[in-house]
């Protein structure tokens, strides 16, 4: 008896210890490498300096990207995730291509679909990767005050990137005096685009001003060559995105930058005057007749993938314009699922190119909206391989190889611009740079209650009611605003 | 007596293994979880089979271990107590077997429920009663619109379901390949809620009026000269739309319990009524539904049960716009995309008091039917 009870009870012993064992072990492991990697950091500045005194390194001007140029950092590995699938998943992956050439370290990339949803999971689940893209800076403030990110202002170098990157980048990164993330990409969505050949062969003229766009928009329909806009704000969990940028557009053509920036810091109301006035000037397009295809139904009911197909339609054009951001052309009928840009139907600057999206109030002149995706750090500083990945994304080269594919636009200035070889951003860049101000999408920068929330269904509940009711729903929005 | 059944007792356990093989066993499935284990924390293990090979024989690997380690527990928490005196060996054995269910639901699922309600009362603004997100919650216009559609579904939902499937239980009774048809009618709720809702958004896709239609709604209406439809937008068909398909998916599984209800009828009871001049449908009514009343109400209450949960047709289709939010669409957003976690808890209690009532009814139904003690 007393056998049989030593035996299970080893047997019991053994299966705890066995299963435990492998956690100790690990973390024992982690913290190894973790103080061997700690003390890399303070001596080896120094030690590779002198060491590879031979043929000296260029020095990137950031200390870890530096260490690990030197390989002292090979074998490890880094996870970063991003939004980026398919196409761009590629682009992406050969821009980080050089610096797992060079430095050895495994970075493996993965895209979510379903982007903000599945990355709160994985951070909520304690299982957040080392580095992951944000294109909402109000999510990352969230993020910041649940405490999950690191504060990469005590290691970062801050000056440089505020030196380097396009004026008002670093400060959408800070919270107080913490910095928590490193912009990478950016875009501008104060585009329409059009359908070349058609539009040059029914003679139309590119428009230069608001009333010469609405013009042509009549002059389209007069000539009975289908609706002049195309437009479609249906996009799975996050419908209605697309006509905040249009109202912001318009918020910014009339009312001004600084009202801007006062409206999404809801220092004024949400339904302040001029966004009403705003919104009055937008429905003079989305809800007049036939000015829309398929009207205000098809705007509500057509995926942002799906949009420009009537454009493309092999019996001419249905619609004309599509106001949308650099990025669309991977989704036109012909270029989806075509990762060979060579080999697209329908080439951006060819089949289809765009037009600055006029200014209203000349007194505001010709402000840009646009956006830009971020990187923040989720895993604890101390590994400075993932310091160093995030310093070669703050660089210019860190960008290039995507640069060089094409759209991309990076907010570092000292990006040489004979890098921008591919058509939209050879354009757009100019565009970016004679632009009178900039304004960073409101909805991204707005409580998610608003910006992901309350700003998108009141826009697809303005759509669906054809743009009736618009003082109610706006005020709604208001009052929805969370309090604090 | 009682020396007799402890003799049986005795009699009964399995012939005892030599110490040897004891060993041997026992330190075999130390090493094979161990091995394991080591395996599946490894990063690089499995690096050489590929990324899909990795994951295949890592979720082998898991499966293997999560059995034969669910076994060893038992086998070794048996042995254990087997070496107990007889009766406490009898008396401690049922808790044994049951007492991991009983931490499971515990840990994953009462100690949770404690934690939402705590949170639905502790998460609000300061110097706001405890009921803030309550109060909240039912005052929300939004909310309102969620509470109106639960109702809506749970009125129609499982009424249609339970209809529905009741008339193939009766028929599908009478059919030559009674199984094939069933089969078929299953077969929809074998698709995940999320599949189920991607493929009525197909049948529902709606496209500028002139373009063809790719939505099988739409090509039919067109085809017989009408305008298509917007069913996802256009208030209220776009509900009663998602009310079908949950519809579809909860039908095959009313059919397949009223079926085997049907089949327990005593035939005599039928035949009585049939000589007493009843017709088919009279017998129906007055014999075999009133047979079957226990099977018909768990049916209506697990689906009424589901749709108060109902979230991913929801979430695929329209994410709520268009006036068809629900409850648990309303709780996801405001956890996940809002992060608010009061207002979300306050929702997560408010289904689950819903829900109460009906398990109740549920539970008396079971003990009526001598299921369950």
């Amino acid at each position: 008896m007393s056998k049989r009870w030593l035996i299970a009870t080893i047997t019991a012993l053994s299966l705890i210890v066995a299963s435990c064992g492998g956690d100790g072990e690990t973390a024992t492991t982690a913290g190894e490498t973790a103080t061997t990697a700690g003390g890399a950091t303070t001596t080896a500045a120094e030690g590779e300096a002198t060491t590879t005194a031979g043929e000296p390194a260029e020095s990137t001007g950031y200390e870890h990207l530096d260490q690990a140029m030197a390989g002292e950092f090979e074998g490890t590995t880094v996870e970063i995730v991003a939004q980026w699938v398919e196409g761009e998943e590629e682009n992406f992956n050969l821009a980080l291509d050089p610096f797992r050439e060079a430095t050895g370290i495994d970075v493996q990339y993965e895209g979510l679909p379903d982007y903000e949803l599945a990355l709160q999971t994985r951070v909520d689940g304690n299982d957040a990767p080392d580095l992951a893209q944000i294109a909402q800076p109000g999510k990352m403030a969230q993020y910041a005050g649940d405490g999950v990110l690191v504060d990469i202002s005590g290691w970062f170098n801050v000056d440089k990137l505020a030196e380097e990157q396009v004026e008002g980048f670093v400060d959408l990164t800070m919270v107080d005096d913490a910095v928590y993330g490193v912009y990478y990409k950016t875009d501008v969505k104060s585009i329409v685009w059009y359908p070349v050949a058609p539009f040059e062969e029914a003679g139309y003229a590119i428009p230069t001003t608001w009333d010469e766009m609405t013009a042509l928009s009549d002059q389209i329909i007069a000539d009975g060559n289908g609706n002049p806009w195309c437009i479609g704000i249906e996009s799975e969990a996050a419908d209605g995105w697309v006509a905040t940028d249009w109202l912001e557009d318009i918020v910014l053509r009339t009312a001004g930058v600084d009202f801007y920036n006062q409206w999404w810091k809801h220092e004024v109301p949400f339904n302040s005057p001029e966004v009403l006035a705003a919104a009055e000037q937008m429905s003079a397009i989305w809800f007049a007749p036939d000015y829309v295809y398929g009207g205000n139904v098809a705007i509500n009911a057509t995926n942002i993938r799906d949009v420009a197909n009537p454009m493309f339609d092999p019996a001419g054009p249905q619609c004309w314009f599509q106001k949308q951001a650099s990025w669309i052309p991977e989704f036109w009928p012909g270029n989806r699922d075509v990762p060979d840009r060579a080999e697209w139907e329908n080439p951006p600057g060819e089949a289809s190119s765009f037009f600055y999206l006029p200014g209203i109030d000349p007194a505001v002149g010709n402000p840009v909206l646009g956006a830009g995706d971020m990187f923040v750090m989720f895993t604890d500083g101390d590994r400075p391989e993932v310091r160093a990945l995030l310093e070669y994304l703050a660089t210019p080269q860190g960008a290039q190889a995507w640069i060089e594919v094409g759209g991309f636009i990076s907010p570092n200035t000292t990006v040489p611009t004979d890098w921008y070889t591919s058509y939209p951003n050879t354009d757009l860049v100019p565009i970016l740079n004679e632009a009178d101000a900039f304004g960073f999408d409101a909805s991204d920068l707005m409580p998610a209650e608003v910006g992901a929330g309350s700003f998108w269904t009141g826009m697809v509940d303005w759509v669906a009611a054809n743009g009736e009711g618009t003082e109610e729903i706006f005020q709604a929005i208001e009052d929805g605003w969370p309090a604090g | 007596m009682a020396e007799a059944v402890e003799a049986r007792l005795e009699a009964n356990r399995r012939p005892r293994w030599t110490i040897g093989r004891d060993i041997s066993v026992a330190a075999a499935v130390v090493v094979l979880i161990w091995l394991g284990l080591r395996v599946l924390r490894s990063e690089t293990a499995l690096d050489a089979l590929g990324p899909f090979g990795g994951k295949l024989v890592q979720a082998l690997i898991g499966i293997v271990l999560g059995v034969v380690g669910i076994w060893a527990l038992f086998v070794v928490a048996n042995s254990l107590v087997e070496l107990l005196p007889a009766r406490a060996t009898s008396v401690l054995r049922p808790y044994l077997f049951v007492g991991p269910a009983i931490a499971v639901v515990s840990i994953f699922l009462v100690a949770p429920a404690i934690g939402t309600i705590i949170q639905s009362v502790t998460e609000v603004p300061e110097g706001e009663g405890p009921f803030y997100n309550f109060v909240q919650a039912f005052t929300d216009p939004a909310l309102q619109l969620a509470l109106r559609n639960n109702a809506i579904w749970l009125i129609l939902a499982p009424a249609g379901a339970l209809l529905i499937g009741l008339v193939f239980a009766a028929l599908v009774d009478r059919v030559k390949r009674e199984s094939l048809a069933k089969a078929f009618i299953f077969l929809p709720l074998c698709i995940s809620g999320a599949g189920v809702a991607v493929i009525w958004r197909f049948i529902y896709e709606w496209r500028p009026p002139g373009q063809p239609q790719i939505g099988i709604l739409n090509a039919i209406v067109t085809g017989f000269g009408g305008e298509p439809v917007p069913w996802l937008q256009e208030i209220p068909i776009n509900t009663l739309a998602l009310i079908v398909a949950f519809i579809w998916i909860q039908t095959g599984f009313a059919m397949v319990i009223l079926s085997a209800a049907i089949k327990g009828v005593p035939i005599e009871l039928m035949e009585a009524a049939r000589i007493d001049g009843a017709g088919e449908l009279q017998t129906f009514l007055r014999i075999v539904l009133p047979s079957i009343r226990g099977s018909v109400i768990t049916v209506f209450t697990l689906s009424a049960i589901a749709v108060l949960k109902v979230f991913d047709i929801v979430y695929v289709t329209t994410n709520g716009n268009f006036e068809t939010d629900v409850i648990a669409n309303r709780m996801f957003n405001e956890m996940f995309r809002f992060r608010n976690f009061g207002f979300a808890t306050a929702l997560a209690v408010v289904l689950l008091l819903a829900v109460f009532p009906i398990i109740v009814i549920n539970v008396r139904n079971l003990r009526r039917q001598g299921i369950g003690a």
